[in-house]
């Protein structure tokens, strides 16, 4: 655990960098780390889909990408193009929350 | 007369009639199982078969055998579950079965259909599951007339029941073809959207270098978007592609229909149930046990055992007007075969993932944790004779319910 400074704001981060409390959260956090993350501007679908993460995660868990595309009527491969490469792992840092649970 | 209602007679609920059979005043009490298939599956025994280890016969029995006199069994499908009203309607005569507790053990199966492609012309002739009796068959019947190609190994999506089987597979194709003089001729390639090769980081570490090893490819975070079976390709979202002559596919994994119609799972149709006590959080006389639960446990079939004896003492517990006190760990207790009469053995549950050691157990024991020796190979093969012998029947095992400690090291 340590502590990281995302827009002007100081908030705990576990050894992958993500947030450990999800109260931390800012939505000028969001637009920072989905800067650091290749997302230069955060769209309304974005904002659907890190909206509806913050609303169903679980002991401070986001969601799978299954909960996602069932939750806000986007497809996988929406999510591919609105976050590319891992779309779980993505949204869930810039929405503020733990990995997905689940996958054991 | 109160009623018992267990839906599934598989590794679950077979259990769980034995035990509450043992327990319950049967004047009181009458025990009813359903389930819609008469066959009872050793499920762990799908993997040996593609490669001849077992044969059709070592892994099925009839599910009627398994359970104590006195439990009545109904062998019907189930058209839905109506929790509020304590009752479930079959799909044999839409008949009305009344519960005063009701247990579901309906497990998890495979969906294909979820992956667009993967059923289409390939399916059971080039691409084949090993997840099911008929799947593991079939590709056993492919792989002894196979020359060699490209064989990918897919897992779709997470959860899948018992997370390891995908790589004993991949250790057992790898030793059956060196033993067939193959292997030079065979390219083998695990996709798995895991970022490793297990979930948990250290067997992950442990088991990635054995693929190494055995010079078989792995392509990490692979979600899986089609299958092309006339190009024979298999597609990622993020745009990779692999070739393949041979797809051997751990398909998406969901909970029964009957949770989906009674809308009482979530969206992959697994039942939300409480992790310590597993009664179902909604409905306090409706317990769930193994694969159809939605807990952050594996998939498998000794969970469902270390399940068994929390979900006992709490059935009992409320029953009685208790507060359902026992709580469930997580522990999971799986052996990995990894090929030529060797094996591993790994211990965990929610908190603490597997460890290195030693695992003692009385009479038999201690088996290597983490670790390969031919011990965790025979301890495996034996376990067939214990799951029909002595598991399902709900006999005490020298196994603690709770993961312990004992002989693990950091």
């Amino acid at each position: 655990m340590s502590n990281k400074v995302i827009a002007g704001v100081a908030v705990a981060v576990n050894t992958e960098g993500f947030m450990t409390n999800p109260a931390e959260w800012t939505r000028e956090i969001a637009v920072e780390v989905a800067k650091e993350e290749g997302i230069g501007e955060l769209t309304e679908n974005h904002w659907k889909v890190i909206d509806f993460c913050r609303s169903s995660a679980e002991n401070g868990k986001s969601p799978t990408l299954r909960t996602i595309t069932n939750g806000t009527g986007l497809t996988t491969k929406d999510l591919f193009a609105l976050f590319p490469k891992g779309p779980a792992k993505k949204v869930a840092r810039i929405a503020g929350l733990g990995k997905p649970e689940g996958c054991v | 007369m109160k009623t018992l209602l267990i839906l599934g007679a598989g590794t679950g609920g077979t259990m769980m009639a034995n035990k509450m059979a043992q327990k319950l005043d049967l004047s009181e009490w009458r025990i009813v199982v359903v389930d819609k298939d008469e066959t009872h599956y050793y499920q762990p025994g799908f993997l040996f078969i593609p490669f001849g280890i077992y044969g059709p016969d070592d892994v099925r029995r009839s599910k009627r055998r398994y359970l104590p006199q006195g439990v009545e069994i109904i062998f019907s499908g189930i058209e839905r579950i109506e929790p509020e009203a304590s009752r479930v309607v079959l799909s044999k005569n839409s008949q009305i079965l009344y519960y005063d507790q009701l247990i579901i053990a309906t497990g998890t199966r495979i969906v294909p259909e979820e992956t667009p492609g993967l059923k289409d012309a390939g399916w059971r002739q080039n691409v084949f599951d090993f997840y099911t009796f008929d799947g593991s068959v079939a590709l056993s019947k492919f792989l002894r007339r196979w020359e060699g190609g490209r064989l990918v190994v897919n897992v779709a999506e997470m959860p899948i029941k018992c997370p390891v089987a995908p790589l004993e597979f991949l250790f057992l194709a790898h030793a059956f073809f060196v033993e067939h003089g193959l292997r030079d001729k065979v390219e083998i390639t695990y996709a798995t959207p895991l970022p490793g090769a297990f979930t948990k980081p250290r067997t992950a570490a442990v088991m990635g270098d054995m693929l190494k090893d055995r010079g078989i490819h792995l392509e990490s975070e692979f979600m899986i978007s089609e299958v092309d079976n006339t190009r024979q390709v298999v597609s990622s979202f993020d745009g990779r592609e692999l070739n393949y002559d041979l797809f051997v596919t751990i398909p998406v994994h969901m909970g029964s229909t009957a949770i989906q119609a009674s809308g009482m799972g979530d969206a992959l149709h697994f039942v939300p149930t409480d992790r310590q006590t597993l009664q179902a959080k909604k409905w306090p006389n409706v317990w769930v046990i193994g694969d159809a639960t939605d807990l952050p446990a594996s998939k498998a079939g000794s969970v469902a055992h270390f399940e068994a004896d929390i979900l006992t003492e709490n059935l009992l517990c409320a029953i009685d007007g208790l507060h359902p006190e026992a709580k469930f760990d997580g522990h999971a207790n799986c052996f990995i075969e990894s090929g030529f009469g060797k094996g591993f053995l790994i211990d965990f549950n929610y908190d603490t993932e597997p460890l290195p050691g030693k695992f003692p157990m009385p009479g038999v024991g201690p088996f290597d944790l983490l670790k390969e020796s031919e011990a965790n190979h025979w301890g495996k093969m034996m376990f067939r004779w214990v799951y029909w012998n002595m598991l399902l029947r709900g006999a005490e095992l020298p196994l603690e319910t709770q993961m312990s400690m004992v002989g693990k090291h950091n």
